[in-house]
């Protein structure tokens, strides 16, 4: 990884995209990273598209990551990873929820819902891990989790160790509902396992 | 929802732009705060009101907001208030005579710029304003200095005797950085003063005040060539020198980190003198503003040659990768942008309203109306001129939907004769700036129908409380209005007003038509909340029963974003007409219950299902 670790984290509004970036955040804080974070998400809870980014190392200036300079691209929803597939750089990784949310203007007829958004991205030659996150947060009793579990997925893609991030996560969750921890903590494995097991496939 | 940092012990907070003003705000010893909410400005004020110890508000309006600043200040008290960009247009009024009268306790104006555009009807300069209203603009460029800003501002306030404008963009209200913070400090007002020379701005009293407001100016213009709030950030590359402010500073050391810097943190007045000092410097000098050539014109108006919107855009965020090659232009070089894949085409995701919003039931209802023009407002239900309802006309500025609705009434012509003219707006909208539209209208007659969508909040910017909720901005119960009578006072026949539920479409259809049939105004009021808040109560469920469903698609076109397509298929009518069919199925874990897609529904196919877990996709 460069000096500065650019992450780029997309999804649809209301399914924790904000809340997992603060999290990834909170991480880097917590090892002496300057850390800057933005968003645009001004109709987050209204379906609309939302992106966070994030970047840290030594000293961080602008906010904002360029198209071509995302080390990571974190997608809650396959077609919004395809969409942000050019902030990629070369070599970058793309992490990203094969589960789909299809919005009215797709349901209208107006737009096609693009056909197997990873295929595509492979077929640009980016190098995509993918899986069903919301399957995996359904399975566990919860679509919430879902933002957790893209988060275990993303902790053995990051420049230090996932046990940092797995704190991170559960002291956020923990300190809000304590009966969330053990939730969490098996939300963030099963991601991680999931990405591990689909890099066998690959 | 940002976080609360109600730690009066110094540390290093990891805090939004918004989030650090307030902090700073607090710790200034600030006695009280008003706003109204408006991204990105909503969080500083928001914040502010878990500081219990400082008076907090929302006000009707950003007018009344700064209002009560200024009253605050006149008593000695240090004071602050917070708008969006097109909020300063709404304060304007107040603040170009309390420019002339001056202030006594710092009083701090934060205006957000939308540059970029993320959620406004415009993307203006508020930076224009302080040479206006001949006041100092600061402009912090990341949280540390909206922080540090805040309460540089407020001393500088004090010191002139003369409000302050902080000036923030999209771009540092909402990134967050590390801030060292600090503790709280308490300033015991004054007290006020009687002396209306000073305070009664008439003309005999006024006239005397201008003079000390140019000679206000000359000591500020003073101030800014020595104030350490603009500085010389050296650079070994000196083709280019940068002149620069706010979140483009930020970009301008990411894309260049060779080059020297004069980074503009009093902006307003500009240290012109120490600009050309600064010229006299570098081979070139480029100004990197946003978003107008404000500073630009400044300095060539003084004789001092430089670029700036001659190779940079105009509009919007002036971010690294629209630098970098810009500035390559400049010096004659091509730069190769950083390679990626190429940008990929995907549908369009436009924010749309909420699973069972109380607005669906009004705008499919008006969707299905013809003959009509439909004059919108700004909130969520501008969402409205969206798919599939396409049910808007218009959408201006806070209030407006009111006054086009008459103008258009008045100004029609044969070819709109028998059109109905139908006015939407929101609760919090209608108390800001919709009453007295209405009032205009009840005066002079129009024939005009207005939809007030009363969905007990500001539902837009995250659902904070207004005099309709009955809540302050602490949760506290309050006065609560009674939309009905307030239109009655405002001039509207007690029989044209109906209260009506937005989710009985039979009802709301019928009450629009009839109510557009008379020729007067009326106001039709819609009475669910938003689903947002804590007093939307869910219910049990909606589902699909396959085997009934036609695939007609009525429910498809009441917009709930829980009603999704699972095959499309076409057949022919004994006409020869082709008909699209649409066959569906509800996000039953998404689905609350309204009933809205049940009441279009001819076959009766949507039932209620067994109950599941709310997945809250979309809810909170």
């Amino acid at each position: 990884m460069s000096q500065i670790t650019n992450i780029l984290v997309c999804g649809v509004g209301g399914q924790g995209v904000m809340t997992a970036t603060e999290i990834l955040a909170e991480a880097a804080i917590s090892l002496g990273f300057d850390v800057k974070k933005t968003e645009v998400a001004g109709m987050s809870q209204r379906g609309g598209v939302v992106t966070s980014q994030l970047r840290f190392g030594k000293e961080i200036r602008s906010p904002q990551i360029g198209p071509g300079e995302a080390d990571l691209l974190v997608a809650f929803e396959s077609a919004e990873a395809l969409r942000w597939s050019h902030m990629l750089k070369p070599g970058g990784v793309a992490l990203v929820n094969t589960g789909c949310i299809v919005p009215p203007v797709v349901n209208l007829g107006l737009f096609p819902y693009p056909e197997d958004p990873v295929d595509k991205m492979r077929a640009l030659g980016l190098t995509v891990h993918a899986f069903d996150a919301t399957s995996i947060a359904l399975g566990l009793g919860n679509i919430r989790l879902g933002n957790t579990v893209m988060l275990g997925a993303s902790s053995d893609l990051l420049p230090f160790p996932a046990g940092v991030l797995r704190d991170a996560v559960l002291a956020r969750f923990g300190a809000r509902k304590p009966q969330l921890v053990e939730a969490n903590r098996e939300a963030f494995e099963a991601g991680r396992k999931a990405v591990a097991g689909e890099a066998v496939a690959a | 929802m940002p976080v609360s940092q109600t730690l009066p012990a110094p540390a290093r907070l990891f805090l939004s732009g918004n989030d650090a003003v307030a902090r700073a705000v607090w710790e200034a010893g600030t006695r009280v705060a008003a706003a109204y909410p408006g991204t990105p400005s909503t969080e500083i004020v928001e914040v502010l009101s878990r500081y219990l110890d400082l008076y907090t508000e929302w006000s009707i309006n950003e007018k009344v907001a700064l209002e009560v600043a200024l009253g605050a200040s006149m008593v000695g008290a240090r004071a602050f208030c917070a708008m969006k960009h097109v909020g300063l247009n709404v304060a304007s009024d107040a603040l170009m005579t309390m420019t002339v009268t001056g202030t006594e306790g710092g009083l701090v104006i934060a205006v957000a710029d939308d540059v970029g555009m993320s959620s406004s009807q415009n993307e203006q300069d508020s930076r224009y304003w302080g040479r206006f209203a001949h006041v100092p603009v600061l402009e912090p460029s990341d949280s540390q200095e909206a922080y540090s800003m805040t309460l540089a501002a407020f001393e500088l306030s004090e010191r002139f005797r003369v409000p302050v404008i902080l000036r923030l963009t999209t771009r540092i209200c909402h990134v967050k950085g590390l801030v060292q913070t600090g503790s709280r400090i308490e300033v015991e007002p004054a007290g006020f003063v009687k002396d209306p020379r000073h305070w009664v701005m008439v003309p005999g009293n006024a006239k005397p005040r201008l003079p000390k407001m140019l000679e206000r100016d000359a000591a500020l213009r003073a101030e800014t060539e020595v104030s350490p709030l603009n500085e010389v950030i050296e650079g070994s590359d000196r083709r280019i020198g940068f002149v620069t402010s706010g979140a483009a500073f930020m970009h301008v050391r990411d894309a260049f980190p060779d080059a020297p810097v004069f980074k503009l943190g009093l902006s307003c007045p500009a240290p012109i003198e120490r600009l050309r000092a600064f010229a006299a410097s570098v081979d070139a000098l480029l100004v990197v503003e946003e978003t107008e050539p404000l500073i630009e014109t400044e300095l060539k108006a003084a004789g001092i040659a430089c670029h700036g919107k001659d190779v940079l855009p105009r509009l919007h965020e002036l971010v690294p990768d629209v630098l970098k090659p810009a500035v390559a232009r400049l010096q004659g070089e091509v730069v190769e942008p950083p390679e990626h894949v190429a940008a990929q085409q995907v549908f369009p995701r436009p924010p749309t309203m909420c699973v069972a919003c109380p607005h669906l039931g009004v705008y499919y209802t008006l969707s299905q109306m013809r003959n009509i023009i439909i004059s919108g407002d700004i909130g969520c239900y501008t969402l409205g001129a969206g798919h599939p309802w396409n049910a808007l006309d218009t959408c201006i500025s806070m209030g407006a939907s009111m006054g086009t609705a008459l103008g258009m009434d008045k100004g029609r012509g044969a070819a709109d004769a028998n059109k109905k003219i139908v006015a939407v707006i929101g609760d919090s909208t209608f108390m800001h700036m919709g009453m007295q539209g209405l009032l205009d209208i009840t005066w002079n007659r129009g024939n005009v129908t207005v939809l007030l969508l009363d969905n007990r909040a500001v539902g837009m910017t995250g659902g904070q409380d207004n005099p309709g909720t009955g809540r302050d901005i602490h949760g506290e119960e309050r006065s609560r209005v009674d939309f009905a009578q307030l239109c009655e006072a405002l001039g509207v026949r007690r029989e044209r007003i109906h209260v009506v539920d937005p989710y009985q479409l039979p009802v709301l259809f019928k009450t629009i038509r009839e109510e557009t049939k008379i020729e007067e105004p009326s106001v039709i009021i819609t009475n669910r909340p938003c689903v947002l808040i804590d007093d939307y109560k869910p219910t049990q469920p909606y589902m699909v029963q396959e085997d009934r469903c036609t695939g007609c698609g009525n429910c498809v076109e009441v917009g709930c974003p829980a009603i999704h397509v699972t095959r499309r298929d076409k057949v022919v009518k004994a006409s020869g007409k082709e008909v699209d069919l649409s066959f569906v199925r509800i996000e039953t874990s998404a689905c609350t219950g309204c009933g809205l897609c049940v009441q279009p529904c001819a076959p009766e196919a949507i039932q209620h299902a067994a109950p599941v877990q709310t997945l809250q996709f979309i809810r909170k």
